[in-house]
């Protein structure tokens, strides 16, 4: 056993010890996301040929399409993947863990209350105004519950995972059974819009949920990367941090009040959708390294493809249906976070 | 350079530092030795500025470590903990680069990665350049960190270095090749090394002052060679004379 992970580390770092650019990795995973938007783009259930949407060479009808039910669902996915991703790899920065994913410990679970809370109380959520105001509600249930599991995991003086994930358990029960108990309570409209959101889709996207995301996920990845060094240090433990000059406390607020944000915007717009934020990070620190500066805008871009490359085969495998995304992200990520977890176990002994 | 007076720590009602003053000048290696819990981290974490004494001043060349911002501080003093423990596939080149952090305001800088690597050299983990620091053995780990925190102080005279049990996982070699380093810090960079040991031979040769704590309490203090001798050691570990090996 120890033999076979020896021999696989060794592949990974065979593959950094090229001399990584990571201005060129970023461009390929940029690349990769441009092609991905532009076939997901052409097909769905009218498929509309790439070579006319590149020549813009299309039909009225067409053209409706595209622009008002293709192209803002291709990037609603985009820009909550990008979230996703983000918010994954600044959670797992901040709890020092790689199991740390804002769905699993129950932060995405307290956002998903905070707008059922809403959605049950003033309506769906209509237009830019409603829509920031959901956001809000995501955000601050979202910033909530980052702070109790923060305080819940290092309950005993020092930082244990244990404790992270049994304190996530704990609250996404507790935030189950309010978002229950809000359905329960719930009308029949309101009960329309719960439903959907829970599961976690991107179906009805329009132009306006893609606007206030971007708006919210721009300055959070920019924040972000411009903290990578800070976070990569903030590694080797907040005592060590501190000794190289870091604010730790001040950066904890900034990650957790940031990640929360960025779930926020995700969780307001498209529900819950798990595991991106999970899975991302994870892939790209294998292999390209784990240093924050690459990995923050790393993990948007390939959180965006991923969750675009699922949304367009939730929309298409059975269409003119379509499957919950947040079903799809699930079964991949379900296996995946068993595999990190059994491998943690193993490099602990 | 580095003084204390009358250091009080208590917490959670229990005392853990009681009135233990010390003084450290440049130029020396000073070493804190004691049994098991008697205070000798929780000394070193106040003497660094990390925690804050409840009773007691710690002076950083002349002014109270609480009157230094934090990157000023990690410019005039780093500090080697017992253990770090990384999750994330870092390089050791990447940690030891680390160090480097604050001073260079943050920005990855070529310069940065020179004095890391000159770092490493000093360490001799030079050849695990590459390798992700969760391979390494415990010695190679402590030295890669050790690289960490001389990359910190890099180019600065008149220095302060907290060492919490350097040698815990290293082989005779490397032990000499640690307090090597110090000795030439000490007396070419004007550095002033504070050292927690376990080891009593090692403290006896190479320090050149002591402070023996036992249960938060000043047991003996003065130059190593004359206060780690049987009498002292036998009382402060409470162990038979013929036990002691110094």
């Amino acid at each position: 056993m120890l033999m076979i992970r020896t021999v696989k580390w060794r592949r990974f770092s065979l593959l950094r010890q090229r001399e990584q650019n990571p201005f060129v990795i970023l461009v390929c995973l940029s690349l990769i996301l441009s092609l991905i938007v532009l076939i997901a783009t052409s097909i769905g259930a009218i498929s509309i040929s790439l070579r006319d949407i590149l020549f813009f060479d299309l039909s009225e009808f067409d053209q409706t399409i595209l622009l008002s039910i293709r192209l803002p669902r291709v990037l609603l996915a985009v820009v909550v993947g990008a979230a996703l991703g983000i918010s994954g790899a600044a959670m797992q920065g901040l709890f020092r863990n790689p199991l740390a994913d804002p769905g699993l410990i129950g932060i995405t679970g307290g956002a998903a209350l905070a707008v059922s809370c809403m959605i049950v109380v003033i309506g769906p959520a209509y237009g830019f105004l409603g829509l920031y105001s959901l956001g809000i509600a995501a955000f601050v249930g979202g910033m909530i519950t980052s702070l109790v599991i923060l305080r819940m995991s290092r309950l005993t003086g020092v930082f244990s995972v244990t404790h992270m994930l049994l304190a996530g358990i704990a609250i996404n029960a507790l935030t189950f059974a309010g978002t229950g108990f809000l359905t329960f309570i719930s009308d029949d409209q309101q009960l329309r819009a719960l439903t959907f959101w829970t599961m976690g889709s991107l179906g009805g996207a329009m132009w306006e949920p893609v606007l206030v995301c971007l708006s919210i996920i721009l300055p959070s990845m920019w924040f972000l990367t411009k903290k990578a060094r800070e976070l990569n240090v903030l590694l080797l433990g907040e005592e060590n941090a501190a000794y190289i000059g870091v604010d730790t406390h001040k950066l904890k607020r900034s990650i957790i009040l940031t990640s929360a944000l960025c779930v926020g915007a995700a969780v307001a717009v498209s529900g819950i959708i798990g595991f991106i934020g999970l899975v991302i990070p994870h892939l790209i620190r294998l292999l390209f390294g784990a240093d924050h500066k690459l990995l923050i805008p790393a993990s948007a871009l390939l959180g965006a493809a991923l969750l675009l490359f699922a949304d367009t085969i939730a929309r298409t495998i059975v269409a003119p249906s379509e499957m919950p995304v947040g079903v799809l992200t699930s079964l991949v990520g379900g296996p995946f976070f068993l595999w990190l977890l059994i491998k943690q176990n193993s490099n602990g002994n | 350079m580095l003084k204390a007076d009358n250091l009080n720590f208590s917490i959670h009602g229990k005392t853990i530092l009681d009135r233990v003053s010390l003084e450290v000048k440049s130029g020396e290696i000073f070493a804190i030795l004691g049994p098991n819990g008697a205070g000798k981290s929780t000394l070193m974490k106040c003497l660094s500025g990390y925690e804050k004494p409840t009773d007691g001043d710690v002076f950083l060349m002349g002014k109270t470590s609480p009157s230094y911002s934090l990157t000023d501080l990690a410019s005039k003093r780093a500090v080697l903990t017992q253990s770090v423990s990384i999750n994330f596939p870092f390089t050791t080149l990447e940690v030891a680069a680390m160090g480097r952090g604050q001073i260079s305001g943050f920005g990855q800088k070529e310069r940065d990665f020179e004095i890391a690597r000159e770092a490493m050299r000093l360490t001799e983990v030079s050849h695990l350049e590459k390798r992700l620091i969760s391979t390494l053995s415990g010695g190679e780990q402590q030295r890669v960190h050790m690289a960490r925190i001389l990359a910190q102080l890099w180019d600065q005279q008149d220095c302060v270095l907290f060492l919490d049990e350097p040698t815990s996982a290293l082989d005779l070699k490397h032990q000499f090749m640690l307090f090597d380093i110090c000795r030439t810090l000490v007396s070419q960079k004007n550095y002033a090394v504070v050292v927690i040991l376990h080891d009593l031979q090692l403290a006896k040769r190479m320090t050149d002052k002591a402070l023996l704590l036992d249960t938060g309490r000043t047991f003996a203090a003065g130059p190593s060679a004359d206060v780690i001798n049987v009498d002292t050691i036998s009382a402060l570990y409470d162990i038979n004379r013929s036990q002691v090996m110094l």
